[in-house]
């Protein structure tokens, strides 16, 4: 057991740090943090570009596809490293949840057309598998592909489904059989967003954003070429994903910068002529979370190790996901509590500038929309019923 | 980066393991517990000869030069049989202030007859005020002659009833709570100037309080510098809490193991009440505090193995997570075995019980967040 870097490993770390805080620049995070949403949607694409010139954009793809090759500690390293450059995630959807069925699953053809693209950034993709009907119960989803010659005729509607509005692309778990199980009669399928039918409604969330949106299927074509993989299969290749994708909304390394955010603005808070950060009831809370984050690191790390030796992430991912997003929205109630009554300031009321820094307004919207975290990606409880039967064999 | 065990730790887990499994059964356990000596001779000669005792010591003083990890796979499965012999006490707590801070010649003379099961020893640190301040000591040792004359009480000594020596913690000059001030002595308890009072606890440990009235020491006997033994203490709470821990996390998993496998077997209402979700639901939970324990034990130990700056931050977090995950393992083992639960019995309350005394040894949660917050945010 050994889990101290090794001199390569640092210098590593080093050229990370360097690119970080090279070319994560201030004009890019100002556009990153620009209430125009087609400038948002700029300076991401341009972020990602950069990092895909870099060669670092996708670290835990095989080196066959575009990966980089990384162990399980580099990976480490560069999740580390980014988030504690305040360096945003990539969006999920193209890099981290379709890509990798496309290369695991999907046909030559398919990997041709689609995954240079998603390197490149120059397709968003959404995700379509909850429904305004099935949620938890993912596998009770009723859009319906109908077979007609080279197509299918899809119609129903998808729900929560993230920047759809920007989106070129949106993979989609359809029914396509109602006979046997219901995870028997799904198969996946990739929908260009500019077919006739596509219809996207906007959903405005709890912290007055539009990023959720309801999108409608109206007697879509859709080729059968956009299948992966084999029809009534798809169940199996969504899982796959699945697991990956809780994997990755643990935020561990994110959630600690986070922290040390809410530790730095408790230093300066001045509370009766003493800092926040001095009154032990605040620093019990703040250990509560920190000493649970610590060990959530390591669980991570245990998981990477086990993945790098050949397993895949399995119910080992939903206890991440659980903890991970329990401690995202512990930290995120805590910085409520240090903005004090700049935590209700809306910023179309008053300006950071007239504020004298935008840190409650930040900790709102963060509070609000993290109350998705314990619900979407399967809900936490879901993620307990796989853990009692898969781990506990209950 | 790697989480894997070298081949000898696997071997040594495993011997350990199969020992507990054959030999030190549940109901052998309790006899010995129970016996007017508090542990097994004989199973402490088999120590010896599995190499148990020689672990932590250096090869020069024929030992098995272990690190961290050894002590770590050796107590964990120690927990889950709920071992009574004082591992702890004599190897880890004796033979590792010895190893420390003993002259080459008290080495020569301790170490290999710890190593061969023919020495019982003990740390007396704790007195009745002091709670957990490692620093809060009564306890006098005067210079007289050539050495010291000692006075003072020391309580709840581990293994102080069968210990032919203890490592002694006593005031050679300062104020009761300072750090400076406090001498580390090897003291001889089979002296008409020590009286014992042996008592038993409720996790079964036979412990004694020890009365010193004018007992006298040899100056060779003091353990490292005069006045500095402080660190020394320091040190050893940092390891045992780490060896506690490791322990801890043998019986949560015991707990945890035993409690879903009776979910799966009791029935009411017609179905084992492992199929109802408000109980699967809170398994999960002990599970995943299991799981966190765990990988704060691997983050202190590695941590302690690479000599980093923060080890002792890692340990106090440790402390922590053992006592909160230790309090909600034992109390949902207990109450999902219903009526079963609160009976003696049934290896669950004992279970508990000992994880309750692991909680407290060496400074609880409470004690321990404090020490944490102080060096993260002071």
């Amino acid at each position: 057991m050994d889990t101290a870097f090794a001199p390569e490993e640092l210098a590593f770390r080093d050229e990370v740090r360097e690119f970080f805080n090279k070319e994560y620049d201030q004009a890019l995070q100002d556009k990153l943090a620009s209430s125009e949403p087609l400038v948002y949607k700029q300076a991401v694409i341009d972020w990602q570009k950069k990092l895909h010139a870099k060669g670092w954009i996708v670290p835990n793809w095989p080196e066959e596809h575009g990966g980089t090759g990384w162990d399980a500690t580099r990976q480490f390293i560069y999740e580390t490293e980014r988030a504690a450059s305040g360096v945003r995630d990539v969006v999920p959807f193209g890099l981290k949840m379709v890509g990798p069925v496309i290369y695991t699953f999907g046909s030559d053809e398919q990997k041709e057309r689609f995954l240079p693209s998603i390197l490149a950034s120059d397709e968003w993709w959404c995700q379509g598998y909850s429904e305004p009907g099935s949620g938890s119960d993912l596998a009770s989803l009723k859009t319906k592909a109908v077979r007609d010659g080279d197509d299918y005729i899809v119609t129903g509607a998808k729900i929560w489904t993230t920047y759809a509005q920007f989106a070129d692309w949106i993979f989609c778990l359809v029914r396509t059989s109602t006979e046997g199980k219901k995870q028997e009669g799904i198969s996946f399928l990739l929908i260009d967003m500019k077919s006739p039918g596509v219809k996207v409604n906007p959903i405005v969330s709890i912290d007055n954003h539009h990023s959720l949106n309801e999108v409608e299927f109206n007697e879509v074509r859709v080729p059968v070429a956009n299948r992966i993989g084999e029809e009534n299969k798809g169940w199996t290749y969504a899982k796959a994903l699945l697991a990956h994708e809780r994997t990755a909304i643990a935020e561990v390394a994110d959630s600690k910068r986070n922290l040390k955010q809410v530790r730095d603005f408790a230093q300066r808070e001045i509370n009766g002529g003493h800092a926040l950060l001095a009154d032990p009831m605040f620093q019990k809370r703040l250990s509560d979370i920190e000493i649970d984050l610590m060990a959530l690191e390591f669980t991570e790390l245990r998981v990477l190790a086990s993945v790098a030796a050949g397993g895949a992430p399995g119910a080992e991912s939903s206890l991440l996901k659980i903890k991970g997003t329990e401690i995202q929205q512990a930290i995120q109630e805590l910085r409520m509590e240090v903005a004090g009554y700049y935590q209700g300031v809306l910023p179309t009321e008053l300006s950071a500038d007239q504020l004298g820094h935008g840190f409650g307004v930040k900790a709102r919207q963060a509070f609000m929309y993290g109350r998705a975290a314990t619900i979407y990606g399967g809900s936490n409880e879901v993620q307990k019923n796989i853990i009692a039967k898969a781990v506990l064999g209950l | 980066m790697n989480f894997d065990f070298s081949e000898e730790q696997v071997m040594l887990r495993d011997s350990v393991a199969r020992y507990i499994q054959d030999e030190y059964g549940f109901d052998i356990r309790q006899r010995i517990a129970h016996s007017p000596e508090g542990m097994s001779r004989e199973n402490w000669r088999t120590f010896a000869e599995l190499g148990w005792l020689s672990i932590p010591f250096a090869e020069a003083h024929g030992g098995f030069g272990g690190g961290a990890v050894d002590i770590m796979v050796v107590m964990e499965q120690l927990g889950k049989g709920l071992v009574v012999e004082p591992y702890l006490a004599t190897v880890l707590l004796f033979g590792g202030l010895l190893e420390r801070a003993a002259s080459a010649e008290l080495q020569e003379a301790f170490i290999p007859r710890i190593i061969a099961g023919e020495c019982q020893g003990a740390f007396a640190f704790l007195e009745r005020q002091s709670r957990f301040e490692l620093a809060d000591v009564a306890t006098t040792a005067k210079p007289a002659g050539d050495g010291y004359i000692l006075n003072g009480e020391k309580v709840v000594v581990l293994n102080g009833t069968q210990a032919e020596y203890a490592v002694v913690s006593a005031r050679t000059s300062g104020e009761q709570s300072d750090q400076h001030g406090i001498s580390l002595f090897l003291v001889a308890l089979d002296s008409p100037a020590v009286k014992r009072h042996s008592y038993r606890m409720m996790d079964g440990q036979l412990v004694a309080n020890l009365v010193f009235t004018d007992a006298q020491v040899l100056a060779g006997q003091l353990l490292g510098e005069l006045d500095k033994g402080y660190a020394q203490i320091e040190t050893a709470a940092l390891q045992a809490n780490l060896a506690l821990a490791a322990e801890a996390l043998g019986i949560m998993e015991q707990l945890n193991a035993k409690t879903v496998e009776y979910t799966r077997t009791r029935k009411q209402f017609g179905v084992a009440i492992g199929s109802f979700q408000a109980l699967q639901h809170r398994m999960v939970d002990t599970f995943m505090a299991y799981e966190q324990t765990k990988s704060l034990l691997y983050r202190a130990v590695c941590a302690l193995t690479d000599e980093e700056e923060d080890a002792a931050t890692a340990v106090h977090a440790l402390k922590v997570m053992v006592d909160k995950a230790g309090k909600h393992i034992y109390g949902e083992a207990i109450q999902l075995h219903g009526g079963m639960g609160i009976t003696d019995e049934l290896d669950i309350g004992h279970y508990a019980k000992r994880l309750m005394m692991i909680i407290t040894t060496f400074g609880n949660g409470d004690y321990h967040q404090a020490k944490f917050n102080a060096l993260r945010y002071n």
